[in-house]
């Protein structure tokens, strides 16, 4: 275990090395789905050739959507292209750079689920078994083009009555089964050759900008974790003050209805009261309907100056009835703009 | 988990370390890619030789050009390369040994295919089964037959299932006599790369030994440096969007307080540490404006110099962004006359 933790922490220490090992995730997903996959040729004339097209294309194009959703750099960078300019210029070279390094992440397992499909073969024989030139095999003189149609896009089935002793199954078999890994390792010697030449060509291409682009797109990213960060924290802080004042809140109105017993509350507030004056079944169920049907309002104001409670406050909904107390001047703010 | 770990951080410490284990990694996944494919002979004439050759050179060079594209030295080299010199000279013998130590790495596991591939023999027997000496092996004299059909049979050799022509060579006897070669083959590549490894490690301090030392050290100084200064950019990067988000909070704060009469401005003093952590965001409005003013109008790049004096070590610096262009200025110190 304490290896995955290692490699674990290793993948989280930045933004880049999470999503790799995401990338690599899905590329592993990809290979293990393509073998659990179970490949059925309808061996139909015109069926066939849809099939094997749509398991070519159809889930590399889930791959791709896939890899976009789960890169989170994907909605740091939609955000950065909408956001109204406000304080902050925008700049174009920098969501472009995001969004072709999340294209980048995003097409590697589709394209490893092509290139699988392709060397293994199932797919394109499947499709492309009715296009092949009779001619080239015996077997198939004196017989209505119908006919060689059918028995042609009988080939990917082996236990077909028809084409299951026929002398050119396999002979068609193996014969696409060559153009489909010639298919698969050309492909992926194109990508390969088009990946080192982007690679080593790179710093050719006016490489100061790339650095400057390069830093402000991982800023834009940090930046967005750390207010997430500080929103969260800050969330925690409010519910805590939020809560406590509503517990406090109970708890006066708790003494003020038990003139009789007054004793206990000077003991208990001395020292770190867990309890905050809540010692009975029946106040707690108090309580908890009271947090059920008249939740505390949103505003801690109050508890953080210590002022008298006032419960005449009437409960504040959700809708943003606060904002029109008073508009907040965004001019302050725009007579700085400066650019990213 | 000790020793992992000690190997894990050996493998990290530099880019060299971490090349020889993707470069391992790389050599084994050869090996059992090559047991995964499933190799498929066309069994036609003008095919086979085309396919076999094929999976004998191109899965080769798409592991060579992979093992350079893994490895973060390729666009430091091209880096290096292409940069204006400024203050810092450029040494064509760091460039040149930063490249061998590449290309000798990315060749590991080519060469592991290629040997595998040989040595097992399908893929030799696919390419040159029309190329069996027939005089030899089987029946020369058995005539009647085209050079055109002579060749279309010779072709299904490797397909054990649709062989015709046992009259012609026997089948058993052409796989053996091919396999053989290749397998001779394969053993003689093994030896070569194994002489020339050998050789150029052996011989290697027998010429100019202190120069290699100084390219050597450079080269790795140069990928550290680099590390070094992603890194630093990037703890800057945090540091700065910190600082950015306080001054958010904090500006947010003082325009609100100017448009409300009657909200009190003085706090008591024991609580100022949880209004603290609260940055003076105490209900509900204030949260949804701010929030509201996050997304429709980002603060400025634009540190105030006053709040940093006070608060971390960046004081005194010049923190516009613009001020901060990559690198060869700021390092300086690190001048050399390599």
């Amino acid at each position: 275990m304490d290896r995955f933790r290692m490699i674990f922490q290793y993948f989280q220490s930045n933004s880049e090395s999470v999503m790799n090992g995401i990338c690599g995730l899905l590329a592993l997903a990809s290979v293990k789905m393509y073998t659990s996959f179970d490949f059925n040729c309808p061996c139909l004339p015109k069926y066939n050739m849809v099939y094997g097209v749509g398991i070519m294309f159809l889930p590399p194009m889930a791959l791709f959507l896939c890899g976009l959703i789960l890169n989170r750099q994907s909605l740091v960078m939609l955000e950065e292209w909408k956001r109204p300019t406000g304080g902050r210029k925008k700049d174009l070279a920098i969501i472009r750079y995001m969004c072709f390094s999340i294209m980048q992440r995003a097409m590697i397992a589709p394209v490893v689920w092509i290139i699988v499909t392709l060397l293994d073969g199932k797919c394109f024989i499947c499709a492309f078994s009715s296009s092949i030139d009779p001619e080239k095999f015996v077997g198939f003189a004196n017989i209505t083009p119908t006919q060689i149609q059918l028995l042609l896009s009988k080939v990917p089935c082996k236990d077909d009555e028809l084409m299951k002793n026929h002398t050119a199954r396999k002979a068609i078999s193996r014969y696409l089964r060559c153009w489909s890994q010639a298919l698969g390792w050309s492909i992926l010697l194109f990508l390969i050759v088009v990946a080192f030449l982007a690679r080593s060509l790179r710093p050719c291409f006016n490489q100061a900008a790339f650095l400057q682009t390069r830093y402000w797109s991982n800023y834009i990213d940090i930046e967005q974790k750390i207010f997430e960060e500080t929103c969260c924290e800050h969330a925690r802080d409010f519910a805590h003050k939020c809560i406590l004042h509503f517990f406090e809140s109970m708890q006066q109105e708790i003494k003020l209805r038990r003139f009789n017993a007054p004793r206990e509350a000077e003991e208990g507030e001395a020292e770190e009261d867990h309890l905050r004056g809540i010692t009975d079944q029946e106040q707690m169920n108090k309580l908890l309907k009271s947090w059920y049907y008249s939740k505390p309002p949103l505003d801690v104001s109050q508890a953080t100056q210590r002022q008298p409670m006032d419960r005449e406050r009437p409960s504040v909904p959700w809708a943003d009835s606060l904002s029109n107390r008073g508009n907040t001047p965004q001019t302050a703010k725009s007579s700085r703009q400066t650019d990213v | 988990m000790d020793k992992f770990r000690m190997i894990f951080q050996f493998l990290q410490s530099n880019q060299e370390s971490f090349m020889n284990g993707i470069c391992g990694i790389m050599a084994l996944a050869s090996a059992q890619m090559y047991s995964a494919f499933d190799f498929n002979c066309p069994c036609l004439p003008s095919y086979n030789l085309a396919y076999g050759m094929g999976i004998l050179f191109v899965p080769p060079l798409v592991l060579f050009l992979l093992g350079f594209v893994m490895n973060n030295n390729v666009s430091m080299l091209a880096e290096e390369w292409k940069r204006p010199t400024g203050m810092r000279q450029k040494d064509p013998a760091v460039l040149r040994y930063m490249f061998c130590s590449m290309a000798q790495r990315a060749m590991i596991a080519p060469a592991v295919w290629i040997s595998v591939t040989l040595l097992d023999g399908k893929c030799f027997m696919c390419a040159f089964s029309t190329s069996v000496p027939v005089e030899k092996l089987g029946n020369g004299s058995y005539t009647g037959l085209s050079e055109k059909e002579m060749k279309r049979i010779l072709a299904r050799i490797p397909c054990k299932e649709i062989y015709s022509g046992q009259e012609l060579v026997a089948r058993e006897v052409a796989v053996r006599y091919l396999r053989c070669i290749s397998q001779a083959l394969g053993w003689s590549f093994v030896l070569l790369m194994t002489m020339l490894a050998f050789l150029v490690r052996a011989l290697r301090p027998c010429f100019t030994q202190a120069a290699f030392l100084k390219s050597k050290y450079w080269s790795h100084y140069i990928d550290i440096e680099r590390k070094l200064f992603d890194e630093t950019c990037t703890e800057h990067a945090k540091s700065f969007a910190k600082v950015c988000i306080q001054q958010f909070f904090e500006t947010m704060n003082k325009d609100m307080a100017m448009g409300h009469t009657h909200s009190p401005e003085k706090a008591p003093s024991e609580v100022g540490e949880e209004k603290e952590k609260l940055l003076g965001i105490t209900d509900q409005g204030t949260m949804n404006r701010i929030l509201k003013s996050w997304h429709k109008c980002k603060p400025p790049l634009y540190l105030h110099q006053e709040a940093l004096q006070n608060g971390n070590g960046w004081a005194g610096e010049n923190e516009h962004h613009n001020d901060i262009s990559p690198p060869k200025r700021e390092m300086v110190t690190y001048y050399s006359k390599v």
